[in-house]
């Protein structure tokens, strides 16, 4: 459908830049899928087949009635039920924070996928530093939307956290980027500038 | 009632003069082949039909029935005297657009609503069968459906829709006819009645072999009926459709007829009122022992039987696309069970949708208007219809 293949590019910078990292045709798990349009885009633009797994009513609905095949559940439950090594691609956008174990749940994105592409909110950005050592307040801005006490996102982490628990679980970063508050990719690739000016961490990883 | 008929090779057709439902006869030439082992020679199939079918026969919806439904998706049911069961879902510009899909309907084997089942009359003896029928099982349902679909000459189903046993039954069909379902939907369905599933069904049916009325299945055979067994069969049945949610906003505490007790055991509230009426409307079109061989049907299906209980195996090499819908108030064949064939499917590579719709009303919310899932079989139809090019 024309009307839909147009759409679909108007999907977020930062889902661009995960959907550039996949290759045509891959097999793809998108946890956390939302409303769907990241894979909605794969779908039709790199004939992706794609499989999504959501934990709300809307983005399940939304994604279902776009044709992809998305069940509503508990990313760190149903994950388990797939079989080992089924997908290229694994994505977990934004969702990392939202884990009760994301330890246990990258363990899990690189059981079922060849590789994972794991993108987070970065608590090391000088903006809430400035907010935590100055103003002595958790952040609130873009990224962070949520106040401390409504916040889904239970377990936040820095771009130097991430990197460090992937060299203590024996995970291999293919690929580093510094993603800005726009969605772009910085050209940052010294860990301590990214881990300080950028926004969102993102990573292409793989088993050792 | 006036039948036409029309002989063919190895089936009759009579086209109900009323133009209700048509009704094919099968099994003539090549019985029907029970679970059981037992055979059917010779049986009718009623069914009723809408919309068009394309020239490559790619546009075929087949809606299968619940326990005590009927063909009479659309349009007055001539045995209820009322509108069909599922005008909501399936009609012109509705979810299931009887404008693109051709749909049709075909009331199950067992069943009293043209299909042949225990009150018919058994061709080869000439006697109602009563007690005599065989036991059946889903997959017997299923295998008659095939049969007369093949009679018709449609291989292929675009879509398998359902609710409740409805859903068991589109199940059944990816299962056991993997290459001819291209998309099934169950909705508040379940892969295997749980125990708890099966003894409700035990309670029903117990009052009905309890009422002296059903004189050990010969009931037809003395002209009664076992009305009062049937409809406590229906009564409990019917508190496992509805939550108690449900059950509370709609009735709570509130007199039916009074405004204080009477101490007595007249309907006081007026849930003990519906009930009753539920329970008497019921008997006035639905066959007993229908309700039996149906039943036990239903306690028999268990999709992973045959496979160490393992689910997944059943949907080994699928290519059927899947949309699994359950209701959160759904206690009968609650989510948990819903996800689960989710889960198996996933297990094998499978397309498969999972939804969890939020209704309050139980199970019986497929029936129900509920845009949540009108949305999703639209949007899931039209999707696969887009994708395989379907012309309407």
């Amino acid at each position: 459908m024309t009307e839909q293949g147009s759409r679909a590019s108007d999907i977020r910078v930062d889902l661009l830049e995960i959907a550039r990292l996949i290759e045509p045709r891959a097999t793809v798990l998108d946890v956390g899928c939302g409303d769907g349009s990241l894979l909605d885009y794969l779908v039709r633009q790199k004939q992706v087949d794609g499989r999504g797994i959501e934990l709300s009513s809307e983005g399940v609905n939304q994604s279902i009635a776009k044709g992809l095949s998305v069940i509503q559940g508990n990313a760190e439950e149903d994950i388990t039920f797939f079989p080992d090594d089924c997908f290229d691609y694994v994505i977990l956008s934004q969702t990392l924070q939202a884990m009760r174990r994301p330890d246990k749940i990258l363990e899990q994105l690189l059981r079922v996928g060849r590789k994972a592409i794991v993108s987070f909110p970065n608590f090391g950005h000088w903006k809430v530093r400035l907010s935590l050592g100055l103003r002595g307040t958790m952040p609130v801005n873009n990224t962070l939307e949520h106040p401390w006490y409504s916040t889904p996102n239970i377990h936040f982490c820095t771009i130097r956290d991430f990197v460090n628990l992937c060299g203590q679980q024996n995970i291999h970063l293919e690929q580093s980027m510094a993603i800005n508050a726009k969605g772009y990719r910085m050209p940052f690739h010294n860990l301590f500038l990214a881990n300080f000016m950028a926004t969102q961490g993102m990573y292409v990883i793989t088993r050792k | 009632m006036i039948m036409l008929f029309f002989m063919t090779k190895d089936t009759i057709e009579k086209i109900d003069a009323d133009g209700y439902a048509e009704v094919v006869t099968l099994g003539q030439n090549r019985p029907l082949l029970l679970d059981s082992g037992e055979q059917i020679a010779s049986f009718d199939m009623a069914y009723k039909s809408w919309g068009k079918l394309n020239s490559d026969k790619s546009n075929v919806v087949l809606i299968c029935h619940a326990l005590t439904g009927d063909q009479y998706v659309r349009g007055l049911n001539p045995i209820t005297g009322k509108q069909g069961w599922w005008e909501n879902m399936v009609g012109p510009g509705k979810p299931v657009d009887t404008d693109a899909y051709y749909v049709i309907c075909i009331n199950v084997l067992g069943s009293c609503a043209g299909t042949t089942g225990p009150a018919s009359v058994n061709a080869i003896t000439g006697k109602t069968y009563g007690i005599d029928f065989p036991v059946i099982t889903i997959g017997d349902m299923v295998r008659a459906q095939a049969m007369l679909l093949d009679h018709l000459k449609i291989e292929k189903l675009f879509s398998i829709i359902g609710g409740s046993m409805g859903g068991m039954q589109a199940l059944q069909w990816a299962v056991d006819y993997p290459d001819r379902a291209k998309t099934v939907i169950p909705i508040a369905a379940t892969w295997r009645h749980s125990a708890q599933n099966i003894a409700f069904h035990e309670v029903g049916r117990q009052a009905i072999m309890a009422d002296p009325n059903w004189a050990g299945g010969r009931y037809l055979d003395h002209d009664q009926r076992p009305q009062s067994g049937l409809a406590v069969a229906r009564m409990a049945a019917h508190i496992t459709y509805m939550s108690e949610a449900g059950l509370t906003n709609r009735f709570g505490r509130a007199l039916q007829d009074r405004d204080k007790l009477a101490f007595g055991f007249d309907a006081d509230f007026q849930i003990e009122s519906y009930l009753r009426h539920q329970g008497l409307s019921f008997v006035d079109r639905f066959d007993a022992n229908s309700y039996l061989y149906i039943t036990r049907a239903m306690d028999y299906y268990d999709l992973g039987a045959g496979h160490d209980g393992v689910l997944a195996e059943a949907f080994r090499g699928t290519k059927t696309r899947f949309c699994i819908l359950s209701f959160t108030s759904d206690w009968l064949y609650p989510t948990s069970e819903s996800r689960h064939i989710a889960r198996a499917l996933n297990a094998v590579g499978a397309r498969v949708s999972f939804a969890d719709i939020d209704m309050s009303k139980g199970h019986d919310s497929f029936l129900l208007d509920c845009p949540e899932m009108f949305n999703i079989v639209r949007g899931f139809l039209r999707s696969e219809a887009d994708a395989a090019g379907i012309v309407t």
